[in-house]
């Protein structure tokens, strides 16, 4: 099957994809401050999920709840349901060491760690004992870095520091190390921003390919990059989800003026 | 493209008078200032270091040298066994009269009439008595010395020593001064003969304690010192880094660990010498420990150290980015193996440097020694920490009680030695710290 047609297979999948992820009524409360209200949004698998939204909307809080991130903040509390395939994730018998070997993260700023490029990758499967044998480790290092569209720029380095790459390797650096655990979603908080539109656009392309095997959720500010790389969209205003829906008819013809608006560049 | 030779192009102007006053000048006249007050402070320390350094080196670099008599000794079997009775009676070798061997040595060197009583006193005098234990100890170790004659190297006695550096004053009246005219003019007579030189003062960094300054050394106090160091950095780095990681990563914030950081920055701040108290009630009254002991000067010490080094960690586990942790945490390490593969690694170059001040401080300590009984007169080395022994600051300061003029020398040497110290601690520091900074 050439690449058009699996395109085109999974888009008329699309609508009776099963749901991956089941967000229901989740509320986020810092310390006496809401920043979500009974957010109630689905993420359906091997899709990209784009969150948009002006800054302070709660678009990112609501991706830090899907692998409890929020849990390292000091006064979170989140009440609701989130669950991943039929698990509660906020049930006490679930592991957030577990939870967020299932569900990956790739933030921001790109933050390899200050090692090498070959430790910052096989450091997750290291912790989570995927792999074994120095043989083992090899072989994950290298399908995480193809994966990552970065094995050919650093295949003879290695053992180089991470952070010696530039910004848009370091993301992708970032991708493979999340891509090694195997996880079955991956969640991005504005991964784009730090970079440059050749970067970006790399890094468009590998979310890209990434979607055959994996959910994605994206958090991004860009509304051309929301239509790119997304297939789904929610539209977050001032802690509600205002709209979710397809990707394209979010950017023809949304249900709600608040997202018109929005996706004219009326407020934001 | 614009040309701005051709005519057809207008460039605007601006007349003078509408310039604003922006206060450029004032400006830059307010950093011209600054950076004067910046040097000049820097320079005014680098006086005061400059001065404190060569007052302690112009002071203190005799010390190192040391004014000794060879003298071809007879260990006459007449003198030290008489009645030949060494085979039976052991203390026989060990009480025998040596100092009689040196009066000899040194009545047939300068060539005096041994029945002049006076005169022979004077000579003797020049050599340090701790000649007759030197001697003792040759014997005791071998005793088919005996019969033979052997050049020995001997101590000059501590104001020949300060003569023969030029230290004393010989235009004062004989009366007025330690040094005899005639101890002088035998002084110059031997060192003609070659006789009586100075040479390198191992003996500052080997002897113990001693009431004769030519005998006295810093030897016990750098073992003890030593010891306490080691028990120092056993004790509070681990127990600090340890507090540290618990109080900064672990530890909820609430009213009790606030406390216990107000505590801590205080206790910082608490003076050394209250330590000392502290260290005397609980390990020496209560638990009974030893008194001039190492083990508890390194105790109290390590009490001591403990807040500054919970600080420094804290400020470098603080200083690690976030974004590094959430790295870790979004790959599902749990909360120990992101602090101890990540966040450790990158405060460790911040940790060791305040751990390295910690101790700096703690081995320039001298008030919580002199109260758990570190200020002490002694001899012997320790064997271990459990055994009394001293600290070079509290050497340099009972040595700087003494009078002689020797001692004074010696206390700017044992600076100099502390110093030394220091400055290779500080070393092993900086190496370590270019080893984790490597690692990026």
């Amino acid at each position: 099957m050439s690449e058009a047609a699996v395109e085109k297979a999974l888009d008329q999948k699309m609508n009776t994809v099963p749901l991956k992820m089941i967000g229901k009524d989740v509320s986020v409360y810092y310390g006496e401050k809401r920043a979500l209200f009974d957010v109630n949004l689905n993420i359906r698998e091997n899709t990209v999920t784009a969150l948009i939204g002006p800054s302070g909307c709660g678009k990112s809080t609501f991706l830090r709840t899907l692998n409890r991130m929020n849990d390292t903040i000091e006064n979170c509390r989140v009440t609701g349901r989130i669950t991943l395939d039929e698990d509660d994730i906020y049930d006490p018998s679930i592991d957030v060491v577990e939870l967020r070997a299932r569900v990956g993260m790739v933030f921001q700023k790109p933050n390899p760690f200050p090692k090498s490029i070959y430790e910052n990758v096989s450091y997750g499967p290291r912790i989570h004992g995927l792999a074994r044998s120095k043989a083992d480790f090899d072989e994950v290092v290298e399908t995480s870095l193809q994966k990552a569209g970065l094995w050919n720029e650093v295949k003879d380095r290695l053992q180089e520091p991470g952070t010696g790459l530039s910004g848009g390797q370091q993301q992708r650096l970032c991708i493979a190390r999340a891509v090694a655990v195997s996880p079955e979603v991956i969640l991005m908080d504005e991964p784009c921003s730090a970079l440059d539109p050749i970067a970006t656009a790399k890094v468009e392309e590998l979310i890209h390919e990434l979607r055959a095997n994996f959910t994605i959720v994206i958090v991004t500010h860009s509304m051309q990059q929301a239509a790119r790389v997304s297939q789904r969209t929610a539209m977050f205003h001032l802690g509600n989800l205002v709209e979710e829906n397809d990707t394209d008819k979010m950017f023809t013809n949304p249900d709600d003026q608040r997202t018109q608006d929005y996706i004219m560049g009326r407020f934001g | 493209m614009t040309d701005l030779a051709s005519p057809t192009v207008r460039v605007s102007t601006r007349p003078a008078e509408t310039r604003r006053d922006i206060g450029i000048k004032r400006r830059y006249a307010a950093e011209r200032r600054f950076r004067v007050y910046g040097i000049s402070a820097i320079t005014l320390g680098l006086l005061f270091l400059a001065l404190l350094l060569s007052t302690v080196v112009s002071n203190g670099y005799t010390a190192f040298l040391q004014t000794t008599i060879t003298l071809p000794i007879e260990f006459s079997e007449k003198v030290i066994d008489p009645k030949n009775e060494r085979s039976t009676d052991a203390k026989q070798l060990m009480t025998a009269n040596y100092p009689l061997l040196v009066r000899d040595a040194l009545v047939k060197q300068l060539g005096l009439d041994a029945t002049k009583r006076p005169q022979v006193k004077q000579a003797t005098d020049m050599v340090s008595a701790s000649a007759r234990t030197q001697l003792r100890d040759m014997v005791v170790a071998d005793p088919s010395i005996i019969g033979k004659t052997v050049p020995v190297t001997l101590l000059a006695e501590a104001n020949i020593d300060s003569a023969f550096k030029g230290q004393i004053d010989l235009s004062v009246a004989e009366t007025n001064r330690k040094v005899k005219d005639q101890q002088v003019a035998w002084m110059n007579q031997l060192a003609d003969a070659g006789v009586l030189k100075k040479s390198f003062n191992t003996g500052i960094f080997s002897f113990g304690a001693s009431s004769r300054p030519e005998a006295a050394g810093v030897g016990v106090a750098l073992i003890g010192s030593l010891y306490m160091m080691l028990i120092v950095l056993v004790l509070s780095l681990p127990i600090g880094v340890a507090a540290s990681i618990y109080l900064e990563e672990f530890a909820p914030k609430n009213r009790l660990t606030d406390l216990i950081e107000v505590n801590i920055n205080n206790l910082a701040a608490v003076p050394s010498i209250v330590y000392g108290l502290l260290g005397l009630a609980v390990f020496i009254n209560f638990a009974g420990m030893p008194r001039s002991a190492a083990l508890v000067g390194g105790f109290v010490l390590t009490l001591m150290t403990l807040p500054t080094i919970i600080i420094a960690t804290r400020a470098a586990l603080k200083a690690v980015p976030p974004s590094i942790r959430s790295a870790a945490l979004g790959l599902g390490a749990s909360k120990m193996q992101t602090i101890f593969h990540h966040v450790l690694p990158l405060a460790m170059p911040g940790i060791l440097t305040g751990t390295i001040i910690g101790l700096a401080h703690a081995l320039g300590e001298t008030a919580p020694l002199l109260l758990i009984g570190m200020v002490a007169f002694v001899v012997d080395f320790p064997g271990s920490p459990l055994e009394p022994s001293t600290a070079l600051p509290v050497q340099i300061y009972m040595w700087a009680n003494e009078a002689e003029r020797a001692f004074v020398e010696r206390t700017s040497g044992a600076i100099i030695i502390l110093l030394i110290f220091l400055v290779f601690m500080n070393l092993g520091a900086i190496l370590l710290r270019r080893r984790f900074e490597r690692r990026w």
